[in-house]
């Protein structure tokens, strides 16, 4: 366990590098120079010399082969840099945002996984139920369904005509700010693991080892129990773990919507005003973010299941 | 091939979404952009504006209906270039093998690893808003599921007779891959392309919402959404027309992807939705 763990460990490293590469390049090739569009308003061009300061200040007017060093030497220190906008170092900003991306992401993962997994598991025991039938109608539609806008319709509903919940920011952390939020950007994750549950639990009941338990006399309760759960169980952490990776790159919109102070919407509101420095770094948390879980997932699915390791 | 309720459906609400788009000019009673009039500012669902209007007088029905033709053509054209770079770099590696699918698979793995509205933002920070920056952004974003089944399909389908035999005659690389290949894949390569249809339309939504895709004054159903939030207390059908018009075009996609992929993979049949 401890050679595979350190075999996945060392897997991620080339993909963070290629990933950053590949960030600073599609960054690199922007047509005319990002102090220009910072300072242009649309109608006259900026000023040159203000431009030419600029570009030295940060470095800019260096050639390519330099800055792709200064980048990778300046992040094995963990430095991203600073941004175009604030002077403030990207690090920092990031640090500033991510507590409440994550709360949000893990709010939203609570509320798919208490209602997600319970009504996949009771629709797969009755298969062909008007249960079964309604969960999988409503999972189909809850993944095609535009996060942003159920976000705006339970902003209508809950905030504007009931007024029981605030309509957006984050309120000092409070619950009552968290809730629209999480179930909007929840959705998604709740759909698709009600889906997955049941195809998994269905595998299980019709594989020959629930026969068996079965034909030995097992009561109904037992193999659910004994069986079935614990298997479906692989397949549920697995959903769960990599659902999670990818709903921070999802918050994005739910984060801009809601006016979540996040990374998400420092994200957005970088791009907007092409903070290049600010939009690298965070699209790097973001990667880093998802490649980590990922990673977990695959060394928790080799600890649940020893027949992965020599795959 | 079994038609599926999913097919059914599914094809059903892509159908109307494709006739709404390509008569929008003949059904929309309306100019979706020059018939702005303050006076009909918010007028409420009725006999004349049958799903209201917004807050510059403008029709919403004829503003779905035009944005119909932006979704349409963000989710094909992406679908395109993402299928043409899938299947180009996932068939040849699954081929040739060697060095060439090793970069390929690297590549894929780290395409894999950045979340693809986060990579389509990027690239739309880049390349500045508009509908072009669009195609381009979400055309790249989402071929690295394509390449895979494409580069697996080839594998198993490199040994079978027909194209051993092909190769006995001497036929080159690329006619056997074009030829013999290709067609024995198309299935999966199409429900992928159908599915990724729904991603790309919530996505160009979504990124049109923020303020980075299609920019006003034209319709698309994501930007509408943006100025409803600005007056959903006083004109709520503003904000839930365009959501639900986006909906049911992604629901479509995904139901008509599933039910392709029931139809044509006989082992999923039994799993139903």
């Amino acid at each position: 366990m401890l050679r595979f763990t350190i075999r996945r460990l060392l897997q991620m490293i080339p993909t963070i590098f290629v990933v950053a590469l590949l960030i600073f390049f599609i960054f690199s090739i922007v047509p005319g120079s990002f102090a220009a569009t910072l300072f242009s308003d649309g109608r006259a061009d900026a000023d040159p010399e203000l431009i030419a300061r600029l570009n030295r200040e940060f470095g800019l007017d260096r050639p390519l082969w330099e800055r792709i060093l200064t980048y990778f030497g300046d992040l094995l220190r963990f430095d991203l840099g600073t941004s175009f906008r604030t002077r403030l170092p990207v690090t920092e900003m990031i640090n500033q945002r991510i507590w409440a991306s994550l709360e949000l992401a893990v709010a939203a993962m609570v509320f798919a996984v208490v209602i997600g997994v319970p009504l996949g598991f009771m629709a797969a025991l009755r298969p062909g139920s008007v249960l079964d039938t309604v969960t999988m109608i409503g999972a189909v539609s809850g993944l095609s369904l535009p996060q942003f806008w159920l976000g705006l319709l339970l902003m209508m509903l809950f905030a504007l005509h009931l007024g029981w919940l605030p309509s957006f920011g984050y309120g000092d952390g409070a619950f009552r700010n968290l809730v629209l939020p999480a179930i909007a950007l929840g959705v998604t994750p709740l759909a698709l693991l009600a889906r997955t549950t049941r195809a998994g639990v269905l595998d299980v009941l019709n594989s020959d080892f629930i026969r068996t338990a079965h034909s030995k006399g097992m009561s109904e309760p037992q193999v659910v129990r004994w069986h079935v759960a614990r298997n479906a169980l692989v397949l549920i952490v697995t959903t769960v773990g990599l659902q999670f990776g990818s709903l921070i790159g999802q918050a994005v919109v739910i984060e801009k919507l809601f006016a979540w102070p996040g990374i998400g919407s420092l994200l957005v509101d970088s791009v907007a005003i092409r903070d290049i420095p600010v939009v690298q770094g965070t699209i790097l948390v973001i990667v880093l973010w998802f490649l980590v879980i990922n990673t977990a997932v695959d060394l928790l699915y080799a600890a649940i299941d020893p027949r992965i390791k020599q795959g | 091939m079994k038609l599926g309720f999913n097919l059914i459906f599914g094809g059903f609400l892509t159908a109307l979404v494709i006739f709404g788009g390509l008569f929008a000019g003949w059904l929309a009673p309306f100019d979706p952009v020059f018939d702005a009039n303050l006076m009909n500012a918010e007028i409420p669902p009725g006999a004349e504006f049958w799903f209201g209007t917004d807050m510059q007088g403008r029709d919403i029905y004829t503003r779905i209906l035009y944005g119909a033709q932006i979704s349409l053509t963000v989710g094909i054209v992406s679908q395109l270039i993402n299928t043409v770079i899938g299947v180009v770099l996932g068939m040849t590696a699954g081929y040739w093998g060697g060095w060439w699918d090793d970069l390929v698979n690297g590549l894929t793995n780290v395409m894999l690893a950045i979340p693809s509205l986060i990579f389509a933002l990027a690239v739309m920070a880049v390349l500045g808003p508009g509908l072009v920056s669009l195609l381009i952004a979400l055309g790249l974003t989402n071929w690295s599921w394509t390449c895979r089944i494409a580069r697996s399909s080839t594998l198993s389908l490199k040994s079978q007779g027909y194209v051993q035999a092909a190769q006995t005659l001497g036929y080159s690389d690329l006619r056997i891959m074009f030829t013999q290949i290709l067609p024995n894949m198309m299935g999966p390569i199409l429900v992928m392309a159908t599915l990724g249809m729904g991603g790309a339309v919530l996505a160009e939504a979504a990124l049109s919402f923020l303020g980075l895709g299609i920019q006003p004054p034209f319709p698309s159903w994501g930007s509408m959404l943006t100025d409803a939030r600005d007056t959903m207390r006083l004109a709520p059908w503003a904000a839930i027309f365009p959501g639900l018009a986006i909906f049911l075009a992604v629901l479509g996609f995904n139901l008509l992807g599933d039910g392709l992929r029931d139809s044509l993979d006989p082992h999923m049949r039994t799993r139903k939705l």
